[in-house]
């Protein structure tokens, strides 16, 4: 853990981001344990049969919540939301379907590298030990290996 | 695969009705079905400012990508089969090219390249205007009659939207 003095607060930097406002994801920061929050809205539904949350949502949510650890060790307290690392890749295992309630989210960084860490994540709704989805993906730490086109 | 059949325009129209219509994710996002033919579609979504991940460049936040290509390989494997059935995404690796250009809509390729009697299985590509300079790309897996061996039709889909906005209103 990077913190020593100053925890980084990922629930300001979450609310920069507009599309992880526009989902309805929020930070649950306690002490150095960070959860994520996403927030039910009917705008997440991909199948209203079920219903069931959309694939893409919890796609979005599992690398947001790998994002935010990554960004809780690694910022310092300062990173503002432009220097977040970036995905290069993300498998998502899908587990079980997402019921239209709140889902929360961890994550834990397997591996760290001097340009890219590699990142499990979990998602899960009332019971921790049955997820809904589960991803691991590799993450460019420095924004400034970032090719072209920024 | 998956030739012995053409797609029709009703076809086209009712991935459109079904697919993106009733599906409130994708309409949230503004997807489109661009074009279709068996096994395989193009689908689009817009820029937004409400979609951007990276404040500071403007770029679209890559749950964007992940969104359209989980869909769109949804609507690539309802295009490989004979008859709608349910199905469900078993997992989705994507990778990441490069990142999305401000202001551009997004592109979606997906092709559905296997079937087999429980398991469908696609790739696809993200991009702008040229798919060989792709934003990113996928490969992914879906079981087949996954929840239910009814299709979803719009009326059911439909009816299950009016049910669910009740329940939504009950619980409030």
């Amino acid at each position: 853990m990077s913190a020593e003095t100053k925890m980084p607060d990922i629930e300001v930097l979450m609310q920069a981001i507009p599309y992880a406002r526009w989902l309805g994801i929020s930070i649950d920061q306690r002490g150095n344990e960070i959860t994520t929050v996403l927030h039910f809205s009917e705008k997440l539904i991909g199948n209203p049969v079920l219903p069931a949350l959309h694939g893409g949502v919890i796609g979005a949510f599992l690398e947001t919540t790998a994002i935010a650890q990554l960004a809780f060790e690694f910022s310092g307290g300062e990173a503002g939301a432009g220097g977040l690392p970036k995905p290069i890749g993300l498998t998502i295992d899908y587990l079980r379907s997402g019921k239209p309630v709140e889902t929360y989210g961890r994550a834990v960084i397997t591996k760290q590298g001097r340009r890219v860490a590699t990142v499990h994540a979990e998602a899960w709704q009332e019971d921790r030990a049955r997820p809904i989805a589960a991803a691991h993906g590799h993450f460019l730490l420095k924004a400034a290996d970032e090719p072209a086109d920024k | 695969m998956a030739s012995g059949f053409k797609i029709t325009p009703e076809h086209i129209a009712l991935m459109k009705d079904v697919l993106i219509e009733h599906v409130p994710h994708a309409k949230a996002l503004g997807m489109t079905v661009v074009n279709a033919a068996p096994g395989e579609a193009w689908l689009s979504v817009p820029y937004a400012e409400n979609l951007v991940g990276n404040p500071e460049t403007g770029v679209i936040h890559g749950g964007v990508i992940t969104s359209l290509l989980d869909n769109a390989c949804g609507i690539a494997v309802q295009l490989a089969l004979p008859e709608r059935m349910s199905i469900a995404t078993l997992d989705l690796r994507i990778d990441y090219m490069k990142p999305a250009t401000p202001k551009l809509e997004l592109m979606s390729h997906t092709h559905c390249y296997k079937v087999t009697s429980s398991i469908a299985f696609v790739r696809g590509t993200a991009y702008h205007s040229d798919e060989a300079d792709p934003i990113a790309t996928c490969v992914g897996t879906f079981m087949l009659s996954a929840n239910r061996s009814m299709p979803m039709t719009p009326e059911a889909a439909a009816e299950a939207m009016a049910l669910f906005a009740q329940k939504k209103g009950g619980a409030a």
